[in-house]
């Protein structure tokens, strides 16, 4: 494996901490006020390892929903991985299987953009390594995280509003995926329809936003022309 | 709100999260792994994921149009334009997350308490 590749996929990920470990540090408050042990704080954050999933799910076990809710909301939140699988699977295919199988365990939102970004810019990089130099930072501070938060628990004042660091985070993931008009298109597109949609039960506004983003993209290149223009 | 689950129960409901969220996960990476020629217009299709599903994401955590929630939050509404400017400007994480961060608390400690 090639040491320099890890190495930067580390460096790269690096400013994203800023915002990945609040976001640990909620979900860890979250877990102790839903009722849940420190063990299971930490349990669901290794074995779910999605936080937008693990919030949803804290809320409404902390509401005593009935579990098949809890579970469905949370899987159907995750279910934009299935994309980011299908869009990031090309490049794993030399692989070897049990490879694969860690790198899929380790998929998330920022791991999934960085790593994309990267293998389009880049040719020759070493594809395990900078993913897993990425990936696998990210489960670590993601981790720490969510026992700090779950250890602070009080001493985390919910008018801070750490959770928006988020959707800071995929916004500076957003702004260079926009590369040409369609990718505009389907970024602006996505984004209009999940707010309307926002109200809509188990999430589903982030799906159908998404989905109408992506043929929204795909019908602008008719008229758009497709291909890096640098225009920023 | 603490939850009356048992704790068994707790386990059970991340247990099953974990594993379904694991298999979305796995999909398409394991099954590309033995089919031999990805077609090109499901490629053309996921070039554009990134930008559909970012934006899905970031849009809805800035502006809120939900019936009864009382219109716009003004904090967020402003902070995130202040990040979406910045974003462009700097193509930089620190400095989007500067300025949103940055933005959302003068706005909510400092803005909305004097008006």
């Amino acid at each position: 494996m090639d040491v320099s590749a890890v190495r930067r996929g580390i460096r790269d990920v690096a400013p994203l901490l800023l915002g990945v470990a609040p976001f640990g540090l909620v979900a860890g408050v979250a877990a102790i006020n839903a009722g849940l042990t420190l063990e299971q704080a930490l349990g669901m954050s290794v074995i779910v390892f999605a936080g937008a999933s693990q919030l949803a799910a804290l809320e409404l076990i902390g509401r005593d929903a009935p579990l098949s809710v809890v579970v469905a909301t949370a899987v159907v939140i995750n279910l934009r991985m299935l994309m980011y699988s299908a869009s990031i699977a090309p490049y794993f295919r030399s692989l070897r299987a049990r490879s694969r199988s860690i790198a899929a365990y380790l998929l998330t939102d920022q791991a999934y953009a960085l790593s994309v970004s990267a293998y389009r810019s880049e040719d020759a990089i070493d594809r395990l390594a900078y993913y897993l130099g990425a990936a696998a930072t990210l489960w670590v501070v993601w981790q720490v995280a969510t026992v700090a938060g779950a250890l602070l628990q009080a001493g985390v004042p919910d008018a801070l509003g750490l959770e928006f660091a988020v959707p800071l985070v995929f916004l500076a993931l957003l702004v260079p995926a926009m590369e040409d008009g369609p990718t505009v298109v389907a970024g602006l597109v996505g984004g209009g329809i999940a707010v309307l949609g926002a109200g809509l039960p188990l999430n589903f506004g982030l799906l159908v936003g998404a989905a109408v983003g992506i043929a929204a993209g795909v019908a602008s290149e008719t008229t758009l022309p497709v291909g890096a223009s640098d225009a920023h | 709100m603490p939850t009356s689950y048992a704790d068994p129960l707790i386990w059970g409901v991340i247990a099953a999260i974990g594993l379904l969220t694991y298999l979305i996960r796995l999909s398409f990476i394991a099954l590309f792994g033995y089919v031999d020629e990805i077609p090109d217009g499901l490629e053309r299709v996921l070039r554009y994921v990134p930008p559909a599903v970012l934006g899905a994401l970031v849009f809805p955590a800035f502006v809120t149009i939900a019936p009864g929630a009382g219109g716009l939050e003004a904090d967020r509404l402003v902070a995130g334009a202040a990040a979406i400017g910045v974003a462009w400007w700097r193509q930089s994480v620190l400095a989007t997350m500067a300025a949103g961060m940055g933005t959302l608390w003068l706005v909510r400690f400092v803005v909305l308490p004097a008006v």
